[in-house]
């Protein structure tokens, strides 16, 4: 028979301490986890960065990757994009009665090698599980924390007009991709998820300029919306122009399907920078020369301090207002 | 370039060839003042987006018609499908806009948020799926959509009686868009020069049946595809007829657009569903411009399986939806838009719908 977690496995008692110490220890152990105490215990002097986010994504597995590859990457981005170097992680799941134990080590390989990956450990943890039908199999929220050192610290940096407005990479994939997987739609092996983990490329930017005035990386809500934040937060006008939007064929073709637009889609694995007019250009070659960065582009620029909206400027030649997502448009992609 | 007619790919165009077709818009209205409508939703939404009343001239009137599936949805087929959802315990599976389109107590998304199951779904045949996953519940699917929408789902009700599925049922909420266009024009509340006609539509019903319910019309209707480049060209095109004084019914949409259009999607149909009288919101009931299931198919139809109490008392609103429909209201002359009434919390399908005026005019024209 299939195991499965049952509600004695999130009870506090034998059967959890089973499964922590069979398969969590098994698949993350590390020095600070491993004492098993009831916080994770380690030392820093540094200013710090802490965040938290909860992956409720359906389906839990996908083409390349699923719910603990994006609970930990996800997590590390909003980390990196503040200038945080990402050491540490807690590992919280929700799992519904019934979800079977080999997928859960489906996932803790999963998180493990990710880990692995990106050279941080998780270091405190907690499992609880609910009646069936109470979660829809398994919820996972991680929070991270991460050091910043100063020269990565881009907040006291002012946005002006005349930056310019970077993305790096073909915007919406995430999202269209895991409409089209809940859809049932076979696809070709190009369409998949942009989840990466982009502390490499986005700390390497910071330590080469100290023009990079804001990053942020993409995900609900698409750019559209996170272009929206960066206005109303500094009060600046932003102008993008359609055209030079970086977009793959099968977004652009699988949103027309879908009545998507991409520029509302979410992204996992992309970030935008605002960046001083001076230094764009190299910021560009550097990113460029990146993996996770080759299709970097100048999408827009910051216009003037008179107005906080952004306007897109249409292909064929108009300018109307690109707000900010409104409701939602997609359901459990992240 | 003075002559526009061998561009075969529209959608190809440059800025410069752009920026031709809008200088000869420019010169054909010139004098005097017109008024175009839109039909569809699809074309509302796309001139919204990509400004291009910005680059029309002003004495150029683009209104907004009826041609929103969600939006024309009358206030009591949501207060009915809302009111059997709760007082049968069933399962509610539906497109995506329907669930946040107010009805007199509150939309399907208040419904879900109360417990009540509520499933979007892109594809129909989800439904089965999600019926014979759940045996012991009883499910609806609503039926919205146009002539564009129904070919998909009479499949689906074909195959939902194939595979003996015995827990969904059916609530038809579907309309046709010529008697609508028929009806709107009989009804001479405003004065119109020239129509744009639906691009999706008309690729399933074919140019045919426009010229069937056109024939007694002085005015030209052009089928237009929905890039900004098909729309203007198109605008252009229609333009012409206008100055010309020609009328009938013709297509610049000729990549996908047919005389007869598509005779399999139309079989189809007519297959599973006759067709009735609707109540459009804004419209009122329009002889023939809906659909109802054959009697073949009538043990499936939610209507007559599921009766409520009392018959459903619309509460009113100050809502203007009904007016913006039928072109007499600008979205922004309505004292609830884009103050209290807002794509985050709409007061009326408009404002719900991607396709809905109000919406479209809110995102992309609210500067």
């Amino acid at each position: 028979m299939q195991d499965i977690i049952l509600m004695a496995h999130g009870s506090g008692g034998d059967a959890m301490r089973n499964l922590i110490e069979k398969d969590f220890i098994k698949y993350l152990s590390n020095p600070i986890l491993n004492e098993l105490l009831d916080s994770g215990v380690f030392e820093l002097s540094e200013r710090l960065a802490l965040t938290t986010d909860s992956y409720v994504i359906s389906p839990i597995f996908f083409k390349n990757g699923d719910i603990g590859r994006l609970s930990v990457f996800g997590t590390l981005n909003d980390l990196c994009v503040v200038g945080a170097k990402p050491l540490f992680l807690s590992l919280s799941f929700i799992i519904e009665e019934g979800f079977p134990v080999a997928d859960l080590r489906r996932i803790l390989a999963s998180i493990s090698q990710a880990c692995n990956e990106s050279g941080v450990k998780v270091i405190t943890g907690d499992t609880k599980v609910v009646e069936k039908n109470k979660a829809d199999k398994i919820f996972i929220n991680t929070a991270g924390i991460g050091v910043i050192e100063k020269h990565r610290d881009w907040r006291n940096r002012k946005i002006e007009p005349n930056d310019l407005i970077i993305v790096t990479g073909g915007i919406g994939e995430h999202g269209l991709y895991i409409m089209l997987e809940r859809l049932g739609v076979q696809t070709d092996d190009e369409v998949k998820s942009d989840l990466s983990n982009l502390t490499d490329l986005i700390l390497g930017a910071l330590d080469r300029f100290d023009q990079i005035k804001f990053v942020r990386d993409a995900t609900r809500g698409g750019v559209a919306t996170l272009l929206n934040e960066i206005c109303s937060k500094y009060g600046v006008e932003i102008e993008v122009y359609e055209q030079d939007l970086p977009m793959k064929e099968w977004v652009r073709n699988a949103s027309e399907v879908l009545g998507i637009d991409p520029i509302y889609s979410a992204c996992e694995g992309r970030a935008v920078l605002v960046v001083g007019k001076s230094q764009a250009e190299k910021v560009l070659e550097y990113l460029r020369s990146h993996p996770l960065g080759k299709d970097a582009t100048v999408i827009g620029k910051v216009k003037s301090t008179n107005v906080a909206k952004v306007y897109l400027l249409t292909r064929i030649g108009t300018r109307r207002v690109l707000e900010s997502l409104k409701g939602d448009i997609l359901p459990r992609i992240c | 370039m003075s002559n526009l007619s061998y561009i075969k790919n529209l959608t190809k165009l440059g800025p410069e060839e752009i920026q031709v077709i809008v200088q000869k818009i420019h010169d054909l209205a010139k004098d005097g003042e017109y008024v175009i409508m839109e039909f569809c939703g699809t074309h509302t939404r796309e001139i919204s987006r990509y400004g291009i009343r910005s680059i029309l001239p002003k004495n150029l009137e683009l209104k907004s018609g009826p041609g929103c599936p969600v939006c024309v949805t009358a206030d009591e087929d949501i207060d009915y499908l809302i009111g059997i959802a709760e007082k049968y315990d069933l399962g509610v599976i539906t497109f995506g806009d329907l669930v946040n389109v107010p009805g007199s107590n509150g939309s399907l998304n208040h419904l879900r948020a109360k417990g009540k199951e509520v499933k979007v779904v892109y594809s129909p045949l989800e439904s089965i799926r999600i019926a014979l996953q759940n045996p012991q519940k009883n499910y609806v699917m609503v039926g919205i959509g146009f002539e564009t929408t129904v070919p998909s789902l009479a499949y689906t009700i074909k195959k939902i009686v194939e595979l003996g599925v015995e827990n969904l049922f059916y609530l038809s909420l579907h309309k046709l868009t010529p008697p609508a266009m028929k009806a709107l024009l009989d009804a001479g509340e405003i004065k119109l020069d020239g129509i744009i006609g639906p691009g999706h539509v008309s690729t399933i019903v074919g140019i045919k049946r426009w010229q069937e319910y056109l024939k007694n019309y002085k005015i030209p209707f052009v089928i237009m595809g929905f890039e900004p480049e098909d729309v203007l060209y198109g605008i252009y095109f229609l333009m012409k007829k206008i100055k010309n004084g020609e009328y009938g019914v013709f297509s610049t949409y000729t990549r996908s657009v047919s005389s007869e259009g598509n005779v399999f999607a139309q079989n189809l149909v007519d297959e599973v569903f006759d067709v009735s009288d609707s109540v459009w919101r804004g419209l009122g009931v329009i002889p023939k411009s809906g659909l109802e299931l054959k009697p073949k198919y009538s043990h499936l139809d939610a209507r007559k399986k599921f009766a409520l109490d009392e018959p459903v008392k619309v509460r009113k609103t100050a809502c203007r939806c009904g007016e913006v429909l039928r072109g007499v209201l600008k979205p922004y002359e309505c004292p609830l838009f884009a103050k209290v009434c807002t794509p985050t919390n709409p007061k009326g399908p408009c404002m719900v719908s991607s396709e809905g005026t109000c919406a479209a005019y809110y995102l992309y024209e609210n500067s």
